[in-house]
């Protein structure tokens, strides 16, 4: 998939002030590099991933083991930190996690394992998104636009109005519209486009979207979400069966489409 | 007898060649007092001197100053304190001896019985044992001790010899020296205190060593030695055969009474001199219903004894002894058979017939050698079995005589007197069959005194008035014990018949469980229960695990193997591979009796058994049952053992085979990305124009390359056996759009069309496999169909299941491989050019979840192939809002 070039941001989630600085640097020729944290024990990675990120945009710095990534990630602050579970000295997770207890940077799981329950696991431990390898290059600078732009976001008052794929939404007037038509959605259907919405392009583990849907008690009630989404999508997609909107990731959970 | 000496150092050489086995020389004397442990222990400082390794083990110096200093220079194993009801005795220490290993060890006294306690009775087996473990042994005996010629040397000399050594073992010796001094000279040599401490050797000279027994003894043990060396010539004349020259095979029958040791001694005798093959045989027939236990006891003994002299034993059962005799004969072309003269009364004979003159008449071409006894008469034993009579057996005889008496009153007047004898008669008959013979004897004197007091002149006195009812009594009499005596004979048959068929029926059982039983473990079990239960046998089955230890595989509750004594037994017999422990001759002071399972590959354990009662032994009379059972389980275990080798061989085959199958895949799967990858890049790199198109390829095949992983490391946890479904509840439309989103990359080309009934409920099922069945079959159909033609996806539900279809417009299925099609990769070869890993994958993933795959002809052209999921439960509520 060499979807690299395809650059087109939808939505107006950042319209006007708040393009991430990696698109501004492109499109305005400045020199502000975004400092990627690479820890991953292959060096063929490390340097797959030195080549293929632009280097008018990125700085890539490397670490070979956790502790070596949670030392550089905390000497030299990162914009983003790619992450490999399968670590020689400690496992992914827990550089996560330790991570996490100081920084909110951006970290995205880049890992081999295939099980959704390393998934699941590291992304409840604070990660903010994964990729399986193999991955595209493609893939990767979507993932990390999106974790970038949500870091440099969190502390922005979030846009009233957001718009992709025919569907718009209006936060203030709580109304959605398919194509100009309005759909009237019931309030936990409304609450959960909204969380998608708030999080578009991350993946939201169940739990995640559970706990901020329902509640902490109904975190395992993962037929609710089923059967909302299922509700949602006959709402919003075409064909609930090939999403364009909301897509599945199997087994771990939910992402709203933007690029 | 001059004899070459045997070279030392060809001594050892042998000793290294031959299977391990030690030497034995024996050093044989005419009496005591000849010499021989002087002679063994001269021979011992010559070898000392050459440097061999010889030791003490026993030496017996009778107190003789030349003998003691001949003792000091060598090495004594120092003997070891037994303790017996008090007193001390010194034996040889067996174990001390295994654990110095010599190369050779001095041992007297051959004939020695061991202090009770010993692991052995006999100090021959002591010796045995030392040479089975490769340890070379002097020992020494005397004429006297040697069994068979025992009854020669009583009759010679008066004396009966009680410690003896089966001549089988001395047979075994690998060289006989004789030690030969003329009778005068050994009497001097007595007078002189040479022999014995002088206050016994007046009792000695006038007694024992009397000159004409000496001369006679000398003459056995020369003829004895003679016997040994032409033996040997015949051995070394005709190469490396048997030390035996088979030119007559003879049988032994031994006869339940007490001439068959006298037989079988007399029988080895012969045979020895001969050079014959020795079989002794015992027919048990229902002649001999009565017999006693002592019977049974001497019978066995003469068969231990066969067997120690070296014969081949055997039991046959049947109506006719002469016939089982001659079938047994011809079965090993038997030369001659003897038998002892019968010992029954010559009125007897005449009545019953002698088996002895029926086996003359029919041997045909077979001699029969009929061996005297001397005293008849002597032998002989009571003709009833005695029973312990009870008081219900005399209560018996009351009721009878007063039954009788009550109806001759009752029909007196109607009949003649002369009918009241019959009624006794019926009684003292209904009372014999009913009890004991002599509540048939005390009915029968009761009834005559009655009948006397009753109905005879004068009435009401026991005086007889008239000499003619003085038979009618003897008659009543004998009558009485005739009828008491076929009822006894015919309940003991009965006893007799129903014991041996429980025994039959045990062991058919046992068969019978055995043959189901489907491992060890349940092997040794049933063999347990079936001990207890058909044997009253508490019994234990110890194998070996590891490299030494015996552990109990199945055992009673009694658990008397535990105590240390018994497994030191059962080691033994681990070890020895032959049976040991109570009613054996081998440590026959344990409690248990000890049988090893010994199979072609060896000894496989051990059977320990004792009786169920506390602290009771089995009885002798069992032990060939027993061995029975275990040779019995021995083949159960072997068949299990062999049952799980080829299992598991089978097993090992199959994985190979898949293995190979794998790889091959693997390896083409894997390769052909590799090298359109590898090609691709080499040459962009060398600066290729279409850098784009290439680039493209390379991404393709690393696509293609990775869906292969991911094919194989699903198979790999799918085929693992462990895995576990994770159950949550789906939407269907959300599992196809996982499985479309999977194959993306396939399908991006295709026309699909997707169709999911309405208001599908959610359905519990692990999601990831049915994604991957789906996502399989989506790819295979993009594989398998022409480009242009359509895919649909339908989704159906069905009565109690859900239906995920994939239907196509390709060529179909030939039926050749329809059959295989779902086949799991362990049962059908596939190559990557045929159907792949993916119909397998798929129908794995849905029977883990209970489902099944599938696949049917499409009405219309193509195939449908369809997953189906059982749906059990109906889904949760999930509350509105």
């Amino acid at each position: 998939m060499l979807q690299a070039e395809r650059r087109t941001l939808h939505g107006g989630v950042c319209d006007g002030c708040n393009q991430p600085k990696i698109w501004q640097d492109s499109n305005k020729g400045k020199m502000q590099k975004a400092r990627v944290l690479v820890i991953d024990d292959e060096s063929a990675i490390r340097k797959f991933l030195r080549s293929s990120l632009p280097r008018e945009q990125f700085e890539v710095d490397e670490a070979s083991t956790g502790r070596e990534g949670i030392t550089k990630a905390a000497l030299h602050p990162p914009d983003i930190v790619l992450l490999d579970l399968g670590l020689p000295d400690m496992d992914g997770l827990e550089v996560a996690s330790e991570i996490r207890q100081w920084s909110q940077v951006p970290i995205i799981v880049v890992s081999a394992r295939f099980q959704d329950s390393d998934k699941i696991s590291v992304l409840d431990a604070g990660a903010d998104d994964y990729l399986t390898k193999p991955f595209s290059v493609g893939e990767l600078m979507a993932r990390i636009r999106v974790a970038i732009r949500h870091s440099k976001k969190e502390d922005q008052s979030e846009s009233p109005l957001f718009e992709y794929q025919g569907v718009k939404v209006d936060f203030v007037a709580r109304m959605v519209w398919k194509d100009g038509v309005e759909i009237h959605l019931t309030p936990n259907e409304y609450s959960l486009l909204s969380v998608l919405i708030r999080h578009a392009g991350r993946v939201l583990t169940h739990r995640q979207l559970l706990e901020r849907v329902w509640g902490d008690t109904y975190s395992n009630e993962v037929q609710y979400l089923r059967v909302y989404m299922r509700q949602l999508r006959n709402k919003l997609e075409e064909n609930s069966a090939t999403p364009k909107l909301i897509l599945t990731e199997p087994g771990v959970g939910y992402r709203l489409k933007v690029d | 007898m001059e004899r070459e000496r045997p070279d030392p150092d060809q001594l050892l050489r042998q000793m290294g060649s031959d299977s391990g086995r030690g030497r034995m020389k024996v050093f044989l004397g005419a009496s005591a007092g000849v010499g021989k442990t002087f002679a063994m222990l001269s021979e011992a400082h010559e070898q000392l001197e050459r440097g061999v390794d010889i030791v003490i083990g026993y030496v017996e110096t009778h107190g003789r100053a030349e003998t003691q200093a001949l003792v000091d220079g060598i090495e004594s194993i120092p003997l070891q304190t037994l303790v017996y009801k008090g007193v001390k005795l010194k034996e040889f220490d067996l174990d001390a001896a295994r654990r110095r290993k010599p190369a050779i060890i001095i041992i007297d006294e051959l004939p020695h019985t061991n202090a009770p306690g010993s692991r052995h009775p006999k100090r021959w087996q002591d010796i045995e044992e030392l040479l089975a473990c490769g340890i070379s042994v002097y020992t020494a005996v005397n004429i006297q001790h040697i069994e068979s010629l025992g009854d020669i040397v009583a009759q010679i000399t008066g004396v009966m010899v009680r410690e003896t050594v089966p001549d089988a073992f001395l047979e075994k010796a690998d060289d006989v020296e004789l030690i030969d001094i003329p009778p005068e000279e050994l009497r001097q040599r007595l007078r002189e205190g040479k022999v014995y401490v002088p206050d016994r050797i007046d009792v000695a000279l006038d007694g024992f060593f009397k000159k004409q027994n000496l001369l006679a003894l000398r003459e056995l043990a020369l003829r004895r030695a003679a016997d040994q060396v032409e033996a040997e010539t015949l051995c070394f004349r005709e190469g490396k055969g048997a030390a035996w020259a088979t030119r007559e095979r003879v049988l032994v029958c031994i006869a339940p009474n007490r001439l068959g040791e006298k037989v079988v001694k007399t029988a080895a005798r012969l045979g020895t001199s001969v050079h014959a093959e020795l079989f002794a045989l015992f027919v048990e027939s229902d002649r001999q219903i009565a017999r006693l236990e002592e019977d049974r006891e001497r019978v066995e003994e003469a068969l231990r004894m066969a067997e120690r002299l070296g014969m081949e034993t055997a039991r046959r059962a049947g109506r006719d002894i002469v016939a089982e005799i001659l079938a047994f004969a011809q079965s090993r072309n038997i030369t001659l058979i003897i038998v002892g003269k019968p010992i029954k009364q010559r009125w007897k004979e005449i009545l019953y017939g002698s088996v002895v003159d029926e086996l003359v008449r029919r041997s045909g071409d077979i001699s029969v050698h009929v061996l005297t006894s001397e005293e008849p008469s002597k032998f002989r034993r009571p003709k009833i079995a005695i029973q312990p009579v009870k008081n219900k057996d005399y209560a018996w005889a009351v009721a009878g005589a007063f039954m009788g008496t009550v109806l001759c009153l009752f029909v007196q007047g109607h009949l003649p007197s002369e009918n009241f004898v019959a009624i006794y008669l019926l009684a003292i008959a209904y009372v014999g069959s009913k009890a004991a013979p002599q509540a048939s004897f005390v009915c029968c004197l009761l009834s005559v005194a009655a009948y006397d007091f009753f109905f005879v002149s004068p009435i009401h006195t026991f005086n007889v008035g008239d000499a003619r009812y003085i038979p009618t009594f003897a008659v009543m009499l004998v009558v009485a014990l005739l009828i008491s005596n076929l009822t006894l004979r015919m309940r003991k048959q009965a006893e007799l018949a129903s014991s041996r068929e429980r025994r039959t029926a045990a062991l058919y059982d046992l068969t019978r469980e055995l043959s189901r039983s489907k491992n060890k473990d349940e092997i040794a079990s049933a063999t347990v229960r079936r001990l207890q239960s058909e044997l009253n046998v508490d019994g234990a089955v110890l194998i070996a695990k590891g490299k030494f230890r015996l552990t109990p595989l199945a055992r009673s509750r009694s658990h008397f193997e535990d105590e240390v004594k018994e497994q030191s037994v059962a080691q033994w017999v681990f070890d020895n591979g032959k049976a040991a422990g109570a009613g054996t001759d081998t440590l026959p002071s344990a409690l248990g009796t000890y049988f090893p399972l010994s199979s072609d590959r060896g000894i496989l354990g051990v059977l320990a058994v004792k009786s169920i009662y506390h602290g009771e032994a089995v009885e002798i009379a069992q032990h060939p049952v027993l061995q029975t059972f275990a040779t019995s389980m021995t083949l159960a275990l072997e068949r299990a053992t062999l049952a799980k080798e080829s299992h598991e061989a089978k097993l090992a085959a199959e994985s190979e085979r898949v293995r190979s199958a794998l790889l091959g895949s693997v390896s083409h799967d894997i390769r052909t990305p590799l090298t359109v990858i590898r090609g691709a890049a080499a040459a962009i790199a060398a600066g290729d124009d279409g850098a784009r198109a290439l680039a493209e390829s390379i991404v393709e095949q690393s696509d293609r390359l990775n869906r292969h992983v991911r094919n194989l490391l699903d198979l790999a946890r799918l085929e693992s056996g462990s895995m576990e479904p994770k159950w949550e509840w789906h939407a269907a439309e959300e599992l196809v759009g996982n499985a479309l989103s999977r194959t993306r990359s396939v399908l991006s080309t295709r026309q699909v069309s997707t169709e999911i009934s309405p208001n599908v409920p959610l359905v519990k099922a692990d999601g990831y496999l049915v994604e991957l069945a789906l996502s399989n079959l989506l790819e295979n159909a993009a594989k398998y169909t022409p480009i242009d033609s359509p895919i649909e996806l339908k989704v159906l539900q069905e009565l109690g299941q859900l239906r995920f279809m994939v239907m196509d417009r390709g060529p179909g299925i030939p039926e050749s491989v329809r059959e295989k099609l779902f086949d799991s990769f362990n049962q059908e070869r596939r190559d990557s050019g045929g159907f792949g890993l993916g119909l397998s994958i798929a129908n794995s993933a849905m029977k883990v979840q209970g489902g099944s795959a599938s696949m049917t002809d499409r009405p219309e052209g193509g195939s449908i192939f369809s997953l189906v999921l059982p749906v059990n439960e109906t889904p949760p509520e999930v509350p509105e809002g």
